[in-house]
């Protein structure tokens, strides 16, 4: 496996246990996230991403997982 | 293991509020015991009453919902007769501080080996908004609707002065310091106090016009330092994240054994 940063696959947002609280989207440091209509968050720029999980790790709601390659 | 497979899924999604700090103390909790590698059936949960106290529910080890404030008492007792077992003890600020204020001071005294993680939120968030011995000087609360005049305490002086050996204090927003320290803390022998900075946002946060969730944690970011830096002296104010105490005491169940085994030899 090549070493370095981790590498973004996807992001999963598991809506049933969001509640929209808006912590992913306010200290993402790339501003990947917002919430959508439903106040869900969601990967709005996920080319942005940099798979840094700071999202993941201060998730309340455990909603969040950041899939790396 | 995933972070996932400690949980109880069935009871997902919490009882949390929208942004609560309770849930990120969950989510670093479960990143410290899957970077440690510990099997569910070597953790034992004991917690007590409030909003924190629920987070026994959602972890998929031996868990144990107990008395309000009494929750070390029963967790001395799990940890007395099964010394192998990993005791945690996550606790609300009143729950540890106020009705369980004897039993948290005498189990620092004792130096039992078990985690004592006190999720300080200044605020009795499950019960209405009444203040906590943490709310502190002018904080308003429902039952302080004109500001609070009792004195908060500093929960990890108060630890360190009763005789734990590890004392460390960060917050939510510090979300992978939290999962260190309770690292370091299940590894300790002896009583470990950790405490965490959480957000109320629906009680705190409201009546105090902190704001949401994020900028709560924001606070968080902009009022604390690293133990012994520079920026506290120049303003008193800021509160000290760190390691306080980490030091090598008689552990009270090893005690025990020994005296155990005196008295068997006659």
């Amino acid at each position: 496996m090549a070493k370095g940063k981790p590498k973004l696959k996807a992001h999963h947002v598991n809506r049933d246990w969001c509640k929209g609280c808006g912590i992913c989207v306010h200290f993402c440091p790339k501003n990947v996230l917002e919430l959508d209509e439903a106040e869900k968050a969601f990967a709005a720029r996920p080319d942005d991403c940099i798979a840094c999980k700071l999202c993941e790790i201060r998730c309340p709601d455990l909603a969040i997982d950041i899939e790396t390659e | 293991m995933a972070v996932k497979d400690y949980i109880r899924e069935r009871f997902f999604p919490h009882m949390w509020c929208p942004g609560c700090g309770h849930g990120i103390v969950l989510n670093s909790l479960l990143r410290a015991v899957e970077q440690l590698g510990m099997s569910k059936n070597e953790i034992v949960m004991v917690s007590g009453i409030g909003c924190s106290s629920r987070i026994g529910g959602y972890v998929d080890f031996h868990t144990l919902h107990t008395l309000h404030g009494r929750a070390l008492a029963f967790a001395t007792g799990v940890k007395l007769s099964r010394p192998e077992l990993n005791v945690v003890v996550p606790m609300g600020d009143g729950d540890a501080l106020a009705i369980g204020g004897n039993h948290f001071i005498h189990a620092c005294r004792r130096n039992i080996g078990m985690t004592a993680i006190v999720m300080n939120n200044r605020i009795y968030g499950m019960t209405g908004g009444q203040f906590s011995p943490m709310s502190g000087l002018g904080i308003s609360a429902s039952t302080a609707p004109y500001s609070n005049i009792d004195r908060a305490f500093d929960v990890s002086e108060m630890a360190r002065a009763a005789g734990a050996t590890f004392v460390a204090r960060t917050t939510v927003y510090h979300a992978q310091q939290a999962t260190e320290f309770i690292k370091k803390a299940f590894l300790h022998e002896g009583f470990a106090v950790v405490e965490i900075l959480s957000q109320c946002p629906t009680h705190f946060g409201r009546r105090n016009r902190q704001g949401g969730a994020a900028d709560m944690m924001e606070w968080f970011k902009e009022n604390t330092v690293p133990v012994g830096s520079k920026k506290k002296l120049e303003n008193p104010a800021l509160i000290e994240r760190g390691i306080f105490v980490q030091k090598e005491e008689p552990e009270y169940c090893s005690e025990y054994a020994k005296i155990v085994d005196k008295a068997m030899r006659g």
